[in-house]
């Protein structure tokens, strides 16, 4: 018998409302475990295409209004009985919300499941759009759905160009070295370089445009730094008052980081408030340093928070020390009492400085110029090629590094065959981002990427 | 009058360079063989070119020789020049081109086939194949005479209703004169196999008197002499020299002005050519722009005075012929002995193959060569060589020989035919192996000779030979990584001199042998502890050490690749009853019966997306449930 499963169905990130999706011959009655509707009537007596009205319940306690919407085998996305549980789309609740139905006996979907089952039970006739699994290899998600135009647009043709070219070289050595009584003229090394070098300046400029947009899309994993007191929270309150959804801040009791996302005129930032940095013996506290460290090393951006009404200390400078190579904003708070702080202390690499004052509620507009700036995220052409996600981005990854290798195989004077050799794996890996050719990796890495909820 | 001769097992039809490495193989694994050719006289014929190797081809005949094929051998004994073609281009290019004398080499292999135990040489026709349930019962003759077998490999090369065309003018031939087999194809036809239609040709003959070698270039073979087998040992020498000329505006012009007396441009042809091997006059076509043409004028043997002409193939009448090579550069004169002439053949649809060269849809039948749709000697050898294998094998009921892409050339070829198909003559290319790095001619030896020793067809001393040879390229690579050399006046000069940076410090030897710019023999006199190493032990403690990092690559990639080989798809499954497949892959899929994910894979038609399907399909409950393979469990 199959497992119940759940997961979230709408993007990570934040929104008016999350969808989690339940499917399996348990879903029904999982969902009643957690679910008090306000009729008083269980789920289970609901006819498909079915909805209720009600809250999601952890034991006694309410945690969100919701919607659960009924569908029974095999009307359904799946083809099995299927709950939908529509709640706030705060990232934490919406989380929240998955853990206790997780609670109530759903597994966790692995990626790609829904759809898996859809296909095993006959209910994806492929040719709805296409096939289900050219879907799939664009990840599923809006995001990504919009992505599947560009492949067919800009993108598209701008790989094909690359690997056009790139296959055009390849296919001059291969014929230079097949038919060497043919006199076919060598390839040219300054002609091979030239071409080679414009393939990766061309994914060089793809990998930075998704760059840019994964921060637009997804948010930007920011941390915030600083010592005890420096108003860590005052800013967290100043940037949650920015926002229009509901924002919950949960303190992990295991964990040191307090997360929140908040959006600034658009900007979405996925805020890490990192409690504990400093030496300790307290093994609870070390588990917290420990993720303190990892959030730092993901971070698209710091903030420092810096308190103006202080003078430099010691604890400053040891925090100050972690951050280099890190792109920092320095935030100094409380600019509305007496400046005791010498900011020609603050080290170089500091990329801005901005004042901000929690009291009279300025800075916040700075603070967003400052992010923008800094990320370059207004240099961002909403028309150019992007890559659609994390999967396209790694070909490209790969493309790049075997043209970077083909390069140096070239420049050190390898013979080549060996030029030949990497010109032509990233030729592969190109294809692969084009979906023109599969390995096993690429299946893998697509149903493992793909939006577990679709 | 129907007469049935005692059993045998195995009958090869055609004595080409399939079927004499088919009989060699299946008779020295213990099966008792039958070989039967059109006539004596044309066992292991060159029809065409005097030669064999060159780019990627001289990686099948190291490869045939490293499995236990007799082609290096041969070609060893007989040859008359040898070169290395592509040396500075990097080893996995590197091929080996020998001109042969035609008849030596056919004299030399009908010995070695009338001395081989358990073979049975045959002059006969053989016109039908006896099936009962599917399965290959005999073989019958053209006197109608019966052959009771278990297993027939088809090696008909250019013979299956071969038709020759010069001009206007075309009648049914075998190559170089033969009489054509009759009967054959629709009898096959009849049994379920698809047939079609391929076309080859071959340039013209001429004599050694008529040419002024004053107006050609001289072509040498090499110095040191790499021989095709692991096996030969001795001093090897050139015996002969090689010709080059050139095509030039007159020449271009008198063929494009015959174009309409061409058979292949007057539409007379319907069988397809191949497009690496074009006709002078395709060339004149095709590229248009391209100024001359080269041609290679060769000895056909040390006993005749016949010269080929290479690159010069064409099927324009003989007086076109005549004219077109008169206005060439030193043969102003040249008297043809024997016609250029395009001859049309019956070959299979190879799609039909399993990668033993088994029909899947008959047990015991085996296709190789130019009967499974390619070109060339060397592709037909090493495909007979499997299927000799293979037929011997099954009849002994021991698991079957499957050569992937990533273990050799081979490997490549067959499933390229097997999987893609192919619409023209197939022939093989480095370019058609993405693993050549570690394909290479030089390592066919330890990639496949444990194979052979395995089957049973390599000797106990080139076995032990081989493992010597092993142990001596561990040992020089382990010394290199010990090893210090040091910097000294002599070696910079020579560092310099080679265009690589000059050593400030100490060395490990290992780092030295990695600059592309140094090689082995280089810095000898700075490495005084160094032993004294035969070349193919030294080449590849070299080869090993330089290209360390993408040979790492490579079989990263190779593990990556056999992973999806590895799901296997069952014969019986009826791709159409998986919904989710596209109509064109259910299709091709199941025309083509792939036997693996992997080479679902590389059907053209079938999408990524339609590999998700199968694999997804794969996971599923319906999959492990499927249809066994029950006929067969019953029997």
């Amino acid at each position: 018998m199959e497992k119940t499963i759940a997961a979230i169905a709408t993007p990570h990130a934040v929104g008016g409302i999350a969808v989690i999706r339940v499917s399996g011959p348990d879903a029904i009655a999982v969902c009643d475990r957690c679910f008090q509707a306000v009729s008083g009537r269980p789920l289970s007596v609901l006819s498909g295409y079915h909805a209720a009205y009600g809250t999601v319940m952890d034991g006694r306690d309410p945690v969100d209004e919701a919607v659960a919407l009924v569908y029974r085998a095999p009307k359904s996305y799946t083809g099995e009985d299927v709950v939908e549980i529509s709640c706030h789309g705060g990232i934490y609740i919406t989380q929240e919300v998955l853990r206790i139905i997780l609670r109530s006996g759903a597994v966790p979907a692995a990626a790609g499941e829904f759809t898996k089952r859809a296909f095993l039970n006959g209910r994806l006739s492929l040719t709805q759009a296409e096939a289900v699994m050219d879907l799939i290899a664009s990840q599923g998600q809006q995001s990504a759905r919009a992505a599947v135009t560009a492949m067919q647009g800009a993108l598209y043709r701008q790989i094909s160009d690359v690997k056009d070219s790139l296959v055009a070289v390849c296919g001059h050595l291969s014929a230079w070295a097949d038919y060497p009584e043919e006199e076919i003229p060598a390839v040219g090394q300054e002609s091979l370089l030239q071409t080679l070098s414009a393939a990766e300046s061309t994914l060089e400029k793809l990998l930075r445009q998704f760059d840019s947009g994964r921060l637009v899309r997804s948010g930007i994993r920011t941390v915030i730094v600083g010592k005890p007191n420096v108003g860590k929270s005052t800013l967290m309150n100043l940037l949650s008052g920015c926002q229009k959804s509901i924002v919950t801040e949960i303190a992990g009791t295991t964990r040191d980081v307090i997360e929140e996302t908040v959006q600034i005129d658009g900007l979405i930032l996925n805020l890490a408030d990192t409690a504990g940095m400093r030496e300790t013996e307290d093994p609870v506290e070390q588990a917290g340093v420990a993720l303190s460290a990892r959030k730092l090393e993901q971070a698209d951006l710091v903030l420092a928070l810096f308190d103006s009404s202080l003078p430099f200390s010691a604890e400053d400078e040891q925090l100050i020390g972690r951050l280099e190579g890190k792109k920092t904003i320095a935030v100094i708070n409380k600019t509305d009492l007496v400046q005791r702080l010498d900011e020609r202390l603050l080290p170089p690499y500091f990329d801005q400085i901005v004042r901000i004052s929690a009291k009279q509620e300025t800075g916040v507009k700075d603070l967003h110029n400052a992010i923008t700036h800094l990320l370059k995220i207004s240099d961002l052409d909403p028309n150019a090629p992007m890559l659609a996600n994390e999967r396209q981005r790694r070909a490209a990854v790969t493309a790049r590094q075997y043209i970077a290798e083909a390069k140096d195989a070239l420049v050190s004077g390898m013979t080549l065959d060996a030029v030949t050799i990497s010109a032509e794996s990233a030729v592969e890996a190109l294809l692969e981002l084009t979906g023109e050719r599969v390995t096993d990796a690429v299946v893998d890495e697509v149903f493992s990427h793909f939006c577990v909820g679709k | 009058m129907i007469y049935e001769t005692e059993a045998y097992d195995i009958a090869v039809v055609g004595a080409g360079h399939a079927g004499c490495e088919a009989a060699l193989a299946a008779a020295r694994l213990g099966l008792r063989t039958l070989l039967f050719t059109i006539s004596l006289d044309g066992i292991a014929n060159l029809p065409c070119n005097p030669s064999i190797g060159g780019t990627a081809k001289g990686h099948l005949v190291r490869e045939i020789d490293a499995l236990g094929g007799e082609m290096g051998r041969a070609a060893d004994q007989t040859f008359l020049q040898s070169r290395m073609l592509n040396l500075g281009k990097g080893p996995a290019v590197h091929s080996l081109r020998a001109q042969i004398d035609r008849v030596q080499y056919h004299n030399l292999m009908k010995k070695n086939l009338e001395q081989q135990d358990n073979l049975f040489v045959k002059q006969a026709e053989i016109i039908d194949i006896r099936v009962e349930d599917r399965r290959v019962t005999g073989v019958v003759t053209k006197l109608g005479t019966v052959y009771p077998v278990k297993a027939a490999i088809l090696c008909c090369g250019t013979y299956l209703n071969g038709l020759i065309h010069i001009g206007g003018v075309h009648y049914e031939s075998g190559p170089d004169g033969c009489v054509p087999a009759k009967g054959l194809t629709e009898n096959l036809q009849q049994l379920g196999i698809e047939m079609r239609r391929f076309k080859t040709g071959t340039p013209s003959r001429v004599h050694k008197r008529s040419i002024d070698f004053s107006g050609l270039e001289r072509q040498q073979g090499d110095e040191e002499i790499t021989p095709f087998s692991f096996e030969t040992t001795g001093k090897l020498e050139n015996k002969v020299d090689c010709y080059i000329g050139y095509t030039n505006d007159e020449t271009h012009r008198v063929i494009r002005e015959n174009l309409d007396r061409s058979p292949l441009y007057g539409g007379l042809i319907e069988g397809v050519g191949p497009r690496y091997c074009p006709s002078i006059e395709d060339k004149v076509v095709r590229f248009a722009d391209k100024e001359r043409h080269q041609l290679f004028i060769e000895p056909m043997g040390l006993d005749t005075e016949e010269m080929y002409l290479q690159g010069m193939s064409s099927s324009l009448p003989e007086d076109v012929q005549i004219a077109f090579l008169h206005t060439i550069r030193g043969l102003e004169h040249v008297e043809i002995m024997r016609n250029a002439y395009a001859i049309e053949y019956d070959c299979c649809n190879p799609q039909q193959l399993l990668p033993t060269l088994e029909f899947k849809q008959l047990k015991g039948l085996y296709g190789a060569g130019q009967f499974n749709g390619t070109s060339g000697y060397e592709e037909a050898a090493a495909q007979g060589l499997v299927a000799g294998i293979n037929a011997a094998l099954a009849i002994m009921g021991k698991e079957p020989l499957v050569l992937d892409r990533a273990s050799s050339y081979i490997g490549t070829l067959i499933d390229d035919i097997t999987v893609k198909g192919c619409s023209d003559p197939y022939r093989m290319m480095t370019s058609r192996s993405e693993y050549r790095l570690i394909l290479r001619q030089d390592n066919a030896d330890q990639r496949l000779t444990p194979i052979g020793y395995r089957l049973g067809l390599i000797s106990e001393s080139r076995w032990r030979h081989l493992q010597d040879k092993l142990r001596q390229i561990a040992a020089e690579k382990a010394r290199l990584g010990q090893v210090n050399i040091r910097p000294s006046a002599g070696l910079n000069a020579l560092l310099e001199q080679k265009g690589t940076s000059p050593l400030t410090g100490g060395i490990k030897g290992i780092d030295l042998l990695r600059r592309p710019q140094v090689g082995y023999p280089d810095f000898a006199p700075f490495d005084p502890g160094r032993p004294v190493l035969p070349r193919e032990i030294w080449e590849q403690v070299e080869v090993e050490i330089k290209y360390e990092g993408y040979i790492r690559r490579q079989l990263s990639q190779v593990a990556e690749m056999r992973k999806l080989e590895q799901k296997p798809l069952p014969l019986e499954l009826d791709y159409a009853k998986i919904a989710g497949l596209r109509l064109e892959a259910q299709e091709k899929l199941n025309k083509i019966k792939p036997l693996s994910v992997g080479q679902a894979s590389r059907i053209s038609g079938v999408s990524p997306a339609d590999i998700s399907v199968l694999l997804l399909w794969l996971s599923s409950p319906f999959a492990r449930g499927g249809d066994p393979r029950t006929e067969d469990e019953e029997e």
